[in-house]
């Protein structure tokens, strides 16, 4: 029986066919290619159809799509300032202000919610009974209750709860200041501020002109990082050769601190203490109720997912891991800080930035207890007075899709370094 | 051989000695406590920390909590009651709990959310306990149109002729299937397309006219309170899971342009804030739809929070996605299972039970998110607890308030998560 001579296998054998149209439909190697031919001409269609309606609303109402109303003079005033600002400037400037007090807010959030998070996803893994629990009840009560209702009752805390200036007043005041430097009052929260006696003068960097002295001091901070990473690797060289690690701490806290202070001596650094000067504090730094309501808020909110993160992350690290660091003679500390900790971290991480993000995202609630936010600023008050509400959603929007893009592409590479090798 | 010892031995006890009570020390509350409060140094400091941090917060609020008023009729009254000492003031709830669960919802009609709220769960049992029989999902099917008759009224065939659309569709399908399943498909979006262009209003004038049956109609800007967080959560999250899922299958498309689009709309919706979301939809949705055009501001919200969180969970679900070994798509296919039965009865049962706690996560989001849409000027409870405040007689009270509506809130998005993990451990099947 062979194969060549029966009709039958001689028809099944693979024969190249003729193309024909029915195969678009039929075909599974030409089908996926009409669908999405299919998909993106009722993509294009809709497209059109949106843009089509702009040009014609925009038509209808008289107006142009222009950005020109960046360069117009604002006209309204921003309380919290951390670039010189006045109504005069544009709302450009006005959006750029916004745009750092968003950053500002975000970065001391995550700072608050980090730490808080670690710390109640440790504790809740306590074998201290009331300990796990309160902290059960914080990370319970504080995750199913909005955001936006902490931040309101954080704002009312502080401006309903907290003892007026005038109460510091007198010989026997009803309040006093916490150490003498910290005056917390209805009006906000006012701490020391560090000044300089010597003034290097600013950096000139366009819109944002940083000073000197604190561009030289976060130069020397970073290099002291960088330093002590050197001296770390070098220890590590040291030990791999003799087999004795040399002792390094206190190497690390010179290199990281000492020059810092240095500088600081240097420049004259000095505090500034809040004083009572007629009916309010002055002097110092003042944390305005806005900006604490927004920074408690969110950040004690996020710690509560931040904690059930960490919990997650110890708990992922299955038993034997511990006992066989335990096998291998590594004390309790050594077996968390090598062999727990990175593994766990490589759980934790990439969850933590995503609250990190919607932290960030969460800023934009700013709006509810007048936290001058970009989104106060630019997608508030500007949109009202110039009326360029297209514009200036579509600016807001573009901007913080590139602060998440941003962190999550940093996250991204966070991810692809610390994966495991699978070999 | 019984009897060997009793020849040997001279005696044997033939009861045991009644074990003897452990120490003091380690028995009872005193090991307990030991155990779980005092094991050390730390332990002990912590144990004070947070003994000491219970009283303080009892200390504040116990007081205030069980000195309060519920009978007053504005603050000055109740401060009048209180006479001077701590007392909280909930006769703010006592007199306007209406309008933080209700909004303006005209108060006869009261019985008709709170009719749609029963039925919601009656609706929910077969989904969510697999014990009840099926059948009943076909009251979960029609339940959407009952809800939106019962809440907003007007005639009742409005909701009737588009429910009639969907069996339209269901109807074509059926018929044309015996051709091409491919064809189908198609007969089966454009036959309630079709009907809802053409016939629906026709149908609906008709009937209404030979029978008007129907509720009083409700208009949307009487709808607030904790009713629309309800509405607005519970439709975002009954459509954003088939969304989620279905862009979480194109970003794991073959296709190129698919999976690109849908990468494209999922990182778009993540990477901005629900609020500049719900400003388009307030805002700049006049300006992409035809001039003239406009629809109700619940609707658009409705439509926001869906794709916002259905942006959320295809995330989740691509999570569960890749958790699937990959023998699990190729059985499938060995199987000889098309893509979608594939997807059906292999993949998805799997996938979602993977991401059940991702899943939930979203859910409870999304209801917590719905108190954004106080900033586009709907009343949900902190709008209302705003306007509450803004009445002479309530001026200036915060915790009554904050207190009731977060309770509300907790409850049910606490509810969720042990929901969440009541069905996790019913649909664990590995035995670790």
């Amino acid at each position: 029986m062979s194969s060549t001579t029966d009709p039958r296998l001689a028809e099944a054998a693979p024969k190249k066919r003729a193309f024909h149209p029915s195969m678009l439909l039929y075909d599974q190697r030409y089908r996926s290619i009409t669908i999405q031919i299919f998909a993106l001409f009722l993509l294009m269609l809709g497209a059109a159809w949106l843009i089509d309606n702009v040009i014609n609303n925009l038509r209808l109402l008289g107006r142009t799509f222009s950005f020109n109303f960046l360069w117009q003079s604002a006209g309204y005033d921003i309380n919290q300032r951390p670039i010189e600002y006045n109504s005069q400037m544009t709302h450009g400037r006005a959006a750029l202000v916004g745009f750092l007090n968003t950053i500002i807010l975000a970065i001391m959030g995550c700072a608050l919610a980090t730490i808080l998070g670690v710390l109640a996803g440790v504790l809740r893994l306590s074998s201290n009974w009331i300990v796990s629990r309160l902290v059960t009840i914080y990370v319970e009560i504080f995750r199913n209750i909005p955001t936006l209702i902490w931040i309101l009752i954080f704002g009312a805390v502080m401006a309903e709860s907290m003892p007026a200036p005038s109460t510091f007043r007198g010989d026997d005041p009803a309040s006093s200041m916490l150490f003498d430097a910290i005056a917390i009052t209805n009006r906000g929260v006012y701490i020391p501020a560090i000044m300089f006696t010597t003034e290097l003068g600013v950096l000139p960097l366009g819109p944002i002109s940083p000073s000197w002295n604190w561009v030289l001091i976060l130069a020397v901070l970073v290099a002291g990082v960088f330093a002590n990473k050197y001296l770390i690797a070098h220890a590590t060289r040291v030990q791999n050769a003799t087999g004795i690690r040399p002792k390094t701490w206190w190497k690390s806290i010179l290199v990281l601190f000492g020059p810092v202070i240095l500088i600081f001596i240097g420049l004259g650094a000095y505090l500034e203490y809040p004083e009572l000067r007629g009916f309010n504090f002055a002097g110092g730094t003042h944390l305005r109720n806005s900006f604490l309501a927004m920074w408690l808020g969110l950040g004690i909110y996020t710690g509560a997912f931040i904690a059930e993160i960490v919990r997650g992350g110890i708990l992922a690290i299955s038993k034997g891991q511990t006992e066989a660091a335990f096998a291998l003679g590594l004390q309790p500390g050594k077996t968390m800080r090598l062999v727990i900790l990175p593994q766990a971290l490589r759980v934790i991480i990439p969850p933590l930035i995503s609250q990190y993000l919607n932290l960030t995202k969460n800023t934009s609630l700013g709006l509810a207890v007048g936290y001058m936010d970009l989104r106060s600023t630019l997608g508030g008050i500007t949109i009202n007075q110039t009326g360029r509400e297209l514009e200036g959603m579509l600016l807001l929007m573009a901007v913080y899709l590139a602060i998440s893009l941003t962190i999550s592409g940093l996250m991204n590479v966070y991810n692809s370094r610390v994966k495991l090798k699978e070999r | 051989m019984s009897d060997t010892h009793a020849q040997t031995v001279a005696f044997v006890r033939n009861e045991m000695i009644a074990p003897s009570d452990p120490p003091a020390r380690e028995a009872g509350a005193v090991k307990w406590l030991r155990e779980n409060l005092f094991s050390g140094v730390l332990n002990t400091f912590l144990t004070v920390v947070s003994l000491l941090i219970v009283w303080y917060a009892l200390a504040a609020i116990g007081p205030w909590l069980l000195n309060s008023v519920w009978t007053a009729g504005s603050l000055a009254e109740c401060r009048a009651i209180l006479d001077g000492t701590s007392g909280a003031c909930f006769s703010v709830i006592t007199d306007r709990w209406h309008q933080l669960l209700f909004g303006f919802y005209p108060p006869q009609h009261y019985w008709r959310p709170v009719l749609a709220l029963a039925l919601l769960f009656a609706a929910l049992a077969p989904v969510l306990f697999t014990a009840l029989p099926r059948k009943l999902l076909l009251f979960t099917a029609i339940y959407p149109f009952v809800a939106y008759h019962l809440l907003w009224g007007g005639s009742v065939w409005f909701p009737v002729s588009v429910a009639l659309g969907f069996v339209a569709g269901i109807l074509a399908y059926l018929i044309v299937a015996r051709v091409s399943t491919l064809i189908a498909v198609f007969a089966a979006i454009l036959a309630p397309v079709f009907w809802w262009t053409f016939a629906a209003g026709a149908f609906d004038q008709t009937m209404s006219g030979i029978l008007p049956l129907g509720l009083e109609f409700v208009r949307s800007d009487r709808f607030g309170g904790f009713l629309i967080s309800l509405i607005i959560g519970i439709s975002g999250i009954s459509l954003s899971l088939p969304i989620g899922i279905l862009l979480a299958l194109g970003r794991q498309s073959d296709m190129v342009f698919l999976k690109s689009v849908c990468v494209v709309v999922i990182e778009f919706i993540r990477g901005v804030p629900l609020i500049t979301l719900l400003f388009t939809a307030s805002l700049l949705l006049n300006y992409f739809l035809p001039p003239g055009s406009a629809f109700d501001l619940i609707l658009r919200v409705i439509i926001m929070v869906t794709l916002f969180a259905s942006a959320y969970m295809a995330e989740v679900i691509r999570g569960g996605l890749a958790a699937l070994p990959k023998g699990q798509y190729e059985a499938a296919d060995a199987l000889g299972l098309n893509y979608w039965k594939a997807q059906r009865l292999i993949i998805m049962p799997q996938a979602l039970k993977i991401s059940i706690p991702g899943i939930v996560n979203t859910f409870i989001g999304l209801f917590k998110d719905t108190t954004l849409v106080v900033f586009i000027g709907l009343l949900d409870p902190i709008g209302l607890s705003n306007a509450i405040r803004a009445d002479t007689n309530w001026n200036g009270i915060y915790w009554e308030l904050f207190i009731f509506i977060a309770a509300l809130f907790f409850i049910f998005c606490f509810g969720m998560s042990r929901y969440s993990m009541y069905l996790e451990r019913k649909l664990k099947t590995d035995h670790r």
